[in-house]
Protein backbone atom coordinates (compact mmCIF):
# COMPACT_ATOMS: atom_id res chain seq x y z
CA UNK A 1 0.00 0.00 0.00
CA UNK A 2 1.05 3.35 -0.96
CA UNK A 3 1.14 5.58 2.17
CA UNK A 4 -1.88 7.41 0.84
CA UNK A 5 -3.68 4.45 1.12
CA UNK A 6 -2.51 3.75 5.33
CA UNK A 7 -3.42 7.28 6.13
CA UNK A 8 -7.03 6.55 6.31
CA UNK A 9 -6.68 2.98 7.85
CA UNK A 10 -4.16 4.38 10.39
CA UNK A 11 -6.50 6.98 11.30
CA UNK A 12 -9.58 4.87 11.52
CA UNK A 13 -7.36 2.56 14.22
CA UNK A 14 -6.35 5.36 16.40
CA UNK A 15 -9.71 6.54 16.15
CA UNK A 16 -11.15 3.17 17.62
CA UNK A 17 -8.16 2.46 19.68
CA UNK A 18 -9.28 3.04 23.85
CA UNK A 19 -5.23 3.31 25.15
CA UNK A 20 -2.71 5.71 22.69
CA UNK A 21 -1.88 2.53 19.89
CA UNK A 22 1.85 2.49 18.65
CA UNK A 23 3.40 2.04 15.33
CA UNK A 24 4.52 -1.75 16.29
CA UNK A 25 0.39 -2.71 17.17
CA UNK A 26 -0.46 -0.63 14.14
CA UNK A 27 2.16 -2.67 11.93
CA UNK A 28 0.78 -6.07 13.17
CA UNK A 29 -2.30 -4.75 12.28
CA UNK A 30 -1.75 -4.14 9.12
CA UNK A 31 -0.34 -7.14 7.63
CA UNK A 32 2.89 -6.73 5.54
CA UNK A 33 3.28 -3.24 5.68
CA UNK A 34 6.81 -1.80 6.59
CA UNK A 35 6.94 -0.01 10.25
CA UNK A 36 8.80 2.95 8.15
CA UNK A 37 5.74 3.25 5.88
CA UNK A 38 3.14 3.08 9.34
CA UNK A 39 5.51 6.04 10.97
CA UNK A 40 5.71 8.06 7.98
CA UNK A 41 1.92 7.45 7.56
CA UNK A 42 1.34 8.42 11.45
CA UNK A 43 3.47 11.80 11.21
CA UNK A 44 2.00 13.07 7.81
CA UNK A 45 -1.53 12.52 10.11
CA UNK A 46 -0.45 14.63 12.50
CA UNK A 47 0.83 17.13 10.57
CA UNK A 48 -2.29 17.13 8.40
CA UNK A 49 -5.23 17.43 12.26
CA UNK A 50 -2.08 20.14 13.34
CA UNK A 51 -2.64 22.61 9.76
CA UNK A 52 -6.26 21.50 9.73
CA UNK A 53 -7.19 23.67 12.42
CA UNK A 54 -9.94 21.50 13.71
CA UNK A 55 -11.84 20.34 16.95
CA UNK A 56 -9.39 17.63 16.34
CA UNK A 57 -6.23 17.39 17.32
CA UNK A 58 -3.75 13.72 16.70
CA UNK A 59 -0.38 14.00 19.35
CA UNK A 60 2.49 11.20 20.06
CA UNK A 61 1.25 10.01 23.83
CA UNK A 62 2.30 7.40 26.40
CA UNK A 63 4.23 5.54 22.84
CA UNK A 64 1.48 5.89 20.83
CA UNK A 65 -1.29 8.15 18.79
CA UNK A 66 -3.88 9.41 19.93
CA UNK A 67 -6.70 11.64 18.70
CA UNK A 68 -8.48 14.26 21.09
CA UNK A 69 -10.85 17.03 20.94
CA UNK A 70 -8.22 20.30 21.07
CA UNK A 71 -8.43 22.03 24.77
CA UNK A 72 -9.66 24.65 23.35
CA UNK A 73 -12.70 23.52 23.31
CA UNK A 74 -12.90 21.99 26.23
CA UNK A 75 -15.67 24.16 27.84
CA UNK A 76 -18.00 22.73 25.45
CA UNK A 77 -17.14 19.45 25.34
CA UNK A 78 -17.73 19.76 29.27
CA UNK A 79 -21.05 20.93 28.85
CA UNK A 80 -22.10 18.08 26.70
CA UNK A 81 -20.47 15.66 28.37
CA UNK A 82 -21.34 17.36 31.97
CA UNK A 83 -18.92 16.65 33.29
CA UNK A 84 -16.81 18.46 35.75
CA UNK A 85 -12.54 18.01 35.73
CA UNK A 86 -11.93 15.31 37.67
CA UNK A 87 -10.36 15.42 41.21
CA UNK A 88 -7.19 17.05 41.42
CA UNK A 89 -4.11 15.50 43.17
CA UNK A 90 -3.26 17.18 46.67
CA UNK A 91 -0.03 19.20 46.60
CA UNK A 92 1.22 16.46 48.93
CA UNK A 93 0.52 13.55 46.19
CA UNK A 94 1.57 15.71 43.53
CA UNK A 95 5.09 16.11 45.00
CA UNK A 96 5.34 12.39 45.75
CA UNK A 97 4.82 11.84 42.00
CA UNK A 98 7.48 14.31 40.92
CA UNK A 99 9.73 12.62 43.59
CA UNK A 100 8.33 8.92 42.04
CA UNK A 101 9.09 10.32 38.37
CA UNK A 102 12.24 11.26 38.41
CA UNK A 103 13.94 9.13 40.75
CA UNK A 104 12.15 5.72 39.67
CA UNK A 105 12.32 3.10 40.71
CA UNK A 106 12.13 4.30 44.90
CA UNK A 107 11.50 3.28 47.94
CA UNK A 108 8.95 4.89 50.82
CA UNK A 109 12.10 5.93 52.78
CA UNK A 110 13.87 7.04 50.20
CA UNK A 111 11.61 9.40 49.53
CA UNK A 112 10.89 10.55 52.94
CA UNK A 113 14.71 11.39 52.89
CA UNK A 114 14.06 13.64 50.24
CA UNK A 115 10.25 15.17 50.82
CA UNK A 116 11.45 15.41 54.98
CA UNK A 117 7.88 13.83 55.54
CA UNK A 118 6.19 11.07 55.46
CA UNK A 119 4.01 9.91 52.22
CA UNK A 120 2.32 6.88 52.88
CA UNK A 121 -0.88 8.10 52.16
CA UNK A 122 0.13 10.37 49.06
CA UNK A 123 1.82 6.98 47.86
CA UNK A 124 -1.82 5.22 48.57
CA UNK A 125 -3.86 7.86 46.28
CA UNK A 126 -1.50 7.51 43.60
CA UNK A 127 -1.54 4.26 43.39
CA UNK A 128 -5.67 4.36 43.62
CA UNK A 129 -5.00 6.04 40.55
CA UNK A 130 -2.74 3.85 39.04
CA UNK A 131 -0.29 6.62 37.90
CA UNK A 132 2.16 4.43 39.98
CA UNK A 133 3.24 0.90 39.88
CA UNK A 134 5.27 -1.55 42.30
CA UNK A 135 7.96 -2.14 40.66
CA UNK A 136 9.25 -5.24 42.85
CA UNK A 137 11.37 -5.24 46.10
CA UNK A 138 14.73 -3.53 46.43
CA UNK A 139 17.48 -6.08 47.44
CA UNK A 140 18.28 -4.46 50.91
CA UNK A 141 17.64 -4.90 54.28
CA UNK A 142 13.77 -5.50 54.92
CA UNK A 143 13.07 -5.44 51.14
CA UNK A 144 11.03 -2.39 50.30
CA UNK A 145 8.76 -1.84 47.66
CA UNK A 146 9.90 0.44 44.91
CA UNK A 147 8.06 2.32 43.27
CA UNK A 148 7.77 3.70 39.23
CA UNK A 149 5.49 5.51 37.21
CA UNK A 150 2.57 3.92 34.63
CA UNK A 151 1.79 4.45 31.56
CA UNK A 152 -1.17 6.23 32.89
CA UNK A 153 0.92 8.85 34.68
CA UNK A 154 2.03 9.51 30.78
CA UNK A 155 -1.43 9.69 29.51
CA UNK A 156 -2.45 11.90 32.53
CA UNK A 157 0.36 14.03 32.06
CA UNK A 158 0.31 14.33 28.00
CA UNK A 159 3.78 12.82 27.92
CA UNK A 160 5.29 10.71 25.04
CA UNK A 161 7.89 8.88 27.66
CA UNK A 162 9.47 9.83 30.81
CA UNK A 163 12.36 11.75 28.75
CA UNK A 164 9.76 14.80 28.16
CA UNK A 165 9.96 15.49 31.61
CA UNK A 166 11.19 18.98 32.14
CA UNK A 167 15.02 18.68 33.31
CA UNK A 168 15.24 18.66 37.61
CA UNK A 169 18.25 21.11 36.98
CA UNK A 170 16.84 23.72 35.09
CA UNK A 171 14.67 24.11 38.10
CA UNK A 172 17.74 25.05 40.08
CA UNK A 173 18.65 27.79 37.53
CA UNK A 174 14.96 28.89 37.78
CA UNK A 175 15.58 29.54 41.52
CA UNK A 176 19.04 31.17 41.60
CA UNK A 177 17.75 33.65 39.83
CA UNK B 1 -13.40 29.81 27.23
CA UNK B 2 -11.52 32.62 28.78
CA UNK B 3 -13.69 31.50 31.63
CA UNK B 4 -12.33 27.83 31.57
CA UNK B 5 -8.55 28.80 31.46
CA UNK B 6 -9.02 31.05 34.48
CA UNK B 7 -11.14 28.28 36.49
CA UNK B 8 -7.98 26.12 35.87
CA UNK B 9 -5.53 27.88 37.94
CA UNK B 10 -7.02 28.44 41.50
CA UNK B 11 -5.61 25.48 43.36
CA UNK B 12 -2.32 26.57 42.19
CA UNK B 13 -2.87 29.95 43.25
CA UNK B 14 -3.98 29.28 46.23
CA UNK B 15 -0.94 27.52 47.44
CA UNK B 16 1.01 30.14 46.56
CA UNK B 17 -1.33 32.92 48.27
CA UNK B 18 -0.75 30.67 51.79
CA UNK B 19 2.78 30.77 51.12
CA UNK B 20 2.72 34.33 50.75
CA UNK B 21 0.72 35.07 53.78
CA UNK B 22 1.12 37.20 56.12
CA UNK B 23 2.01 36.34 60.01
CA UNK B 24 -0.99 38.06 61.71
CA UNK B 25 -2.24 36.03 64.67
CA UNK B 26 -5.61 34.88 63.17
CA UNK B 27 -3.60 33.51 60.09
CA UNK B 28 -1.78 31.28 62.17
CA UNK B 29 -3.59 28.01 61.67
CA UNK B 30 -4.01 28.25 57.96
CA UNK B 31 -0.77 29.13 57.60
CA UNK B 32 0.43 26.13 59.79
CA UNK B 33 -1.50 23.55 58.16
CA UNK B 34 -0.47 23.93 54.66
CA UNK B 35 3.21 23.47 55.11
CA UNK B 36 3.80 20.19 54.11
CA UNK B 37 6.47 19.62 56.36
CA UNK B 38 9.56 20.72 57.98
CA UNK B 39 11.31 21.35 54.52
CA UNK B 40 8.36 23.20 53.71
CA UNK B 41 8.20 25.11 56.51
CA UNK B 42 12.34 26.11 55.92
CA UNK B 43 11.57 27.31 52.48
CA UNK B 44 8.92 29.90 53.39
CA UNK B 45 11.02 30.87 55.96
CA UNK B 46 14.56 31.66 54.28
CA UNK B 47 11.86 32.84 51.39
CA UNK B 48 10.56 35.28 54.21
CA UNK B 49 13.64 36.37 55.42
CA UNK B 50 14.55 37.11 51.98
CA UNK B 51 17.92 35.16 52.69
CA UNK B 52 20.18 33.29 50.16
CA UNK B 53 19.53 29.82 50.57
CA UNK B 54 23.57 28.87 50.10
CA UNK B 55 24.05 31.09 52.82
CA UNK B 56 21.34 30.66 55.35
CA UNK B 57 21.15 32.44 58.58
CA UNK B 58 20.83 29.66 60.98
CA UNK B 59 20.38 31.27 63.92
CA UNK B 60 17.46 33.32 63.20
CA UNK B 61 16.13 30.71 60.86
CA UNK B 62 16.00 28.29 63.65
CA UNK B 63 15.04 30.85 65.93
CA UNK B 64 11.93 31.39 63.87
CA UNK B 65 11.65 27.78 63.28
CA UNK B 66 11.64 26.83 67.24
CA UNK B 67 8.71 30.00 67.54
CA UNK B 68 6.38 27.99 65.05
CA UNK B 69 6.89 24.62 66.25
CA UNK B 70 5.74 25.68 69.87
CA UNK B 71 3.28 28.13 68.09
CA UNK B 72 1.81 24.66 66.20
CA UNK B 73 1.67 23.28 70.08
CA UNK B 74 0.06 25.92 71.29
CA UNK B 75 -2.57 25.77 68.81
CA UNK B 76 -3.18 21.86 69.59
CA UNK B 77 -1.53 20.95 66.22
CA UNK B 78 -0.21 17.64 66.31
CA UNK B 79 3.26 17.96 65.73
CA UNK B 80 4.90 15.84 63.68
CA UNK B 81 7.62 13.86 64.10
CA UNK B 82 9.30 15.10 61.07
CA UNK B 83 9.00 18.72 62.76
CA UNK B 84 10.54 17.97 66.18
CA UNK B 85 13.14 16.09 64.25
CA UNK B 86 14.46 19.15 61.56
CA UNK B 87 14.52 21.24 65.30
CA UNK B 88 16.92 19.12 66.18
CA UNK B 89 19.08 18.96 63.36
CA UNK B 90 18.83 23.27 63.22
CA UNK B 91 19.74 23.37 66.69
CA UNK B 92 22.75 21.08 66.04
CA UNK B 93 23.74 23.13 63.07
CA UNK B 94 23.43 26.15 64.87
CA UNK B 95 25.79 24.58 67.78
CA UNK B 96 28.52 23.54 65.29
CA UNK B 97 28.65 26.79 63.97
CA UNK B 98 29.03 28.28 67.07
CA UNK B 99 31.57 26.11 67.97
CA UNK B 100 35.31 27.76 67.54
CA UNK B 101 37.17 25.59 64.84
CA UNK B 102 40.22 24.53 65.31
CA UNK B 103 42.92 26.52 63.66
CA UNK B 104 45.32 23.67 63.72
CA UNK B 105 42.61 21.60 61.23
CA UNK B 106 44.72 21.43 57.84
CA UNK B 107 41.77 20.97 55.26
CA UNK B 108 38.86 22.73 54.77
CA UNK B 109 35.75 21.82 57.04
CA UNK B 110 32.50 21.07 55.42
CA UNK B 111 29.76 23.92 56.21
CA UNK B 112 27.45 21.84 58.61
CA UNK B 113 24.72 23.48 56.36
CA UNK B 114 26.06 22.03 54.01
CA UNK B 115 23.25 18.92 53.75
CA UNK B 116 20.38 20.82 54.92
CA UNK B 117 21.23 23.42 52.12
CA UNK B 118 21.73 20.16 49.69
CA UNK B 119 18.06 19.01 51.16
CA UNK B 120 15.88 22.29 50.29
CA UNK B 121 17.37 22.78 47.04
CA UNK B 122 16.63 19.04 46.20
CA UNK B 123 13.02 19.81 47.91
CA UNK B 124 12.22 23.22 46.07
CA UNK B 125 13.13 21.61 42.73
CA UNK B 126 10.54 18.76 43.20
CA UNK B 127 8.27 20.96 44.75
CA UNK B 128 8.87 23.23 40.68
CA UNK B 129 8.54 20.02 39.04
CA UNK B 130 5.10 18.94 41.07
CA UNK B 131 4.25 22.73 39.55
CA UNK B 132 4.54 21.89 36.26
CA UNK B 133 3.04 18.07 36.43
CA UNK B 134 -0.31 19.76 37.78
CA UNK B 135 -0.20 22.64 34.59
CA UNK B 136 0.66 19.28 32.18
CA UNK B 137 -2.45 17.07 34.12
CA UNK B 138 -4.55 20.91 33.84
CA UNK B 139 -4.06 21.09 30.11
CA UNK B 140 -4.50 17.55 29.47
CA UNK B 141 -7.90 16.96 31.50
CA UNK B 142 -8.78 19.58 28.93
CA UNK B 143 -8.52 17.04 25.86
CA UNK B 144 -11.37 14.75 25.54
CA UNK B 145 -11.26 11.73 23.97
CA UNK B 146 -13.89 9.99 21.84
CA UNK B 147 -16.43 7.91 23.96
CA UNK B 148 -15.96 4.33 24.69
CA UNK B 149 -17.30 2.05 21.38
CA UNK B 150 -18.95 -0.63 21.68
CA UNK B 151 -17.21 -4.26 21.75
CA UNK B 152 -17.65 -7.85 22.90
CA UNK B 153 -16.52 -6.62 26.46
CA UNK B 154 -18.02 -3.48 26.28
CA UNK B 155 -21.53 -3.92 25.24
CA UNK B 156 -24.52 -2.89 26.59
CA UNK B 157 -26.80 -4.54 24.47
CA UNK B 158 -26.36 -7.97 23.06
CA UNK B 159 -28.80 -9.00 20.25
CA UNK B 160 -30.85 -11.73 21.04
CA UNK B 161 -31.84 -14.67 18.77
CA UNK B 162 -34.92 -16.03 17.94
CA UNK B 163 -34.00 -18.82 20.15
CA UNK B 164 -33.74 -17.22 22.91
CA UNK B 165 -37.03 -15.30 22.21
CA UNK B 166 -38.44 -18.98 21.95
CA UNK B 167 -36.87 -19.86 24.83
CA UNK B 168 -39.13 -16.53 26.75
CA UNK B 169 -42.48 -17.58 25.00
CA UNK B 170 -41.76 -21.32 26.26
CA UNK B 171 -41.01 -20.04 29.84
CA UNK B 172 -43.73 -17.76 29.88
CA UNK B 173 -46.11 -20.87 28.33
CA UNK B 174 -45.49 -23.15 30.68
CA UNK B 175 -46.31 -20.65 33.40
CA UNK B 176 -49.44 -20.25 32.02
CA UNK B 177 -50.29 -24.22 32.55
CA UNK B 178 -49.70 -23.92 36.16
CA UNK B 179 -52.57 -21.16 36.39
CA UNK B 180 -55.73 -22.36 36.05
CA UNK B 181 -56.55 -22.24 32.82
CA UNK B 182 -59.95 -20.01 32.21
CA UNK B 183 -61.27 -20.06 28.74
CA UNK B 184 -62.19 -17.35 27.68
CA UNK B 185 -64.82 -16.47 24.26
CA UNK B 186 -62.74 -14.47 22.43
CA UNK B 187 -62.59 -13.21 18.52
CA UNK B 188 -60.74 -15.03 16.43
CA UNK B 189 -57.42 -12.71 16.32
CA UNK B 190 -55.18 -12.44 12.92
CA UNK B 191 -51.39 -12.23 13.61
CA UNK B 192 -51.49 -8.96 11.14
CA UNK B 193 -54.02 -7.65 13.98
CA UNK B 194 -50.86 -8.42 16.63
CA UNK B 195 -48.12 -6.61 14.22
CA UNK B 196 -50.57 -3.61 14.37
CA UNK B 197 -50.85 -4.19 18.10
CA UNK B 198 -47.21 -4.08 18.77
CA UNK B 199 -46.45 -1.61 16.19
CA UNK B 200 -48.77 0.77 18.20
CA UNK B 201 -47.38 0.08 21.75
CA UNK B 202 -43.76 0.54 20.19
CA UNK B 203 -45.36 3.96 18.83
CA UNK B 204 -46.20 4.67 21.97
CA UNK B 205 -42.92 3.95 24.26
CA UNK B 206 -39.89 3.33 23.30
CA UNK B 207 -39.54 -0.38 24.03
CA UNK B 208 -41.93 -3.37 24.93
CA UNK B 209 -40.72 -6.48 26.83
CA UNK B 210 -41.27 -9.36 25.28
CA UNK B 211 -42.30 -11.22 28.53
CA UNK B 212 -45.02 -8.49 28.95
CA UNK B 213 -46.92 -9.08 25.83
CA UNK B 214 -46.81 -12.60 26.23
CA UNK B 215 -48.24 -12.83 29.27
CA UNK B 216 -50.86 -10.37 28.68
CA UNK B 217 -52.27 -13.05 26.10
CA UNK B 218 -55.98 -14.21 27.28
CA UNK B 219 -55.48 -17.32 25.78
CA UNK B 220 -52.33 -20.29 24.54
CA UNK B 221 -53.43 -19.30 20.76
CA UNK B 222 -53.38 -15.87 21.40
CA UNK B 223 -49.52 -16.03 22.50
CA UNK B 224 -48.59 -18.35 19.84
CA UNK B 225 -50.55 -15.63 17.33
CA UNK B 226 -48.29 -12.61 19.11
CA UNK B 227 -45.00 -14.79 18.77
CA UNK B 228 -45.50 -15.05 15.34
CA UNK B 229 -46.20 -11.48 14.75
CA UNK B 230 -43.21 -10.76 16.77
CA UNK B 231 -41.23 -12.98 14.64
CA UNK B 232 -43.23 -11.30 11.52
CA UNK B 233 -42.04 -7.83 13.00
CA UNK B 234 -38.36 -9.02 13.09
CA UNK B 235 -38.41 -10.20 9.63
CA UNK B 236 -39.79 -6.69 8.59
CA UNK B 237 -36.86 -4.87 10.19
CA UNK B 238 -39.53 -3.03 12.03
CA UNK B 239 -38.03 -3.89 15.02
CA UNK B 240 -34.80 -4.92 17.09
CA UNK B 241 -34.60 -7.27 19.71
CA UNK B 242 -32.29 -6.68 22.62
CA UNK B 243 -31.57 -8.57 25.72
CA UNK B 244 -29.36 -6.74 28.14
CA UNK B 245 -27.56 -9.94 29.35
CA UNK B 246 -28.21 -13.72 29.09
CA UNK B 247 -31.32 -15.30 30.09
CA UNK B 248 -32.69 -11.74 30.91
CA UNK B 249 -35.02 -10.03 29.77
CA UNK B 250 -35.64 -9.46 25.87
CA UNK B 251 -37.34 -6.06 24.95
CA UNK B 252 -38.25 -4.81 21.70
CA UNK B 253 -37.16 -1.61 20.29
CA UNK B 254 -38.32 -0.04 17.17
CA UNK B 255 -35.66 0.12 14.74
CA UNK B 256 -34.91 3.45 13.31
CA UNK B 257 -36.44 4.74 10.33
CA UNK B 258 -33.85 3.84 7.07
CA UNK B 259 -33.86 6.94 5.04
CA UNK B 260 -34.06 5.22 1.59
CA UNK B 261 -32.04 7.16 -1.27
Amino acid sequence: MTIDELKPIIESLIFVSEEPIGEKQLGALLEGESIEDVEAACEQLVDEFNTRGGGLEMRRLAGGYRITTRPEFSEYVRRYLKSQPSARLSIAALETLAVIAYKQPITIPEILEIRGVTSTSAIKTLLDRRLIVARGHKQVVGRPMLYGTSKEFLIHFGLNDLSELPNLEDFEDLMSM
Amino acid sequence: MKEASTKTDPAIERAEAQLEFGATEDQYRVKLEMFEGPLDLLLYLIRQEDVSIYDIPIARITEQYLEYVRAMHELDIGVAGEFLLMAATLIHIKSQMLLPRDPDAAEEIEDPRAELVYQLLEHQKFKSAANVLYQRATMEAAAFTRASTETDQNNPEVAATVFQLFEVFREVLNRRQAITEIEIARDEMTMAEKVAEIKLLLAEGAEVRVREIFERAGSRREMVVIFLAVLELVKELAVRLVQSETFGEIVLTKREEVVSG
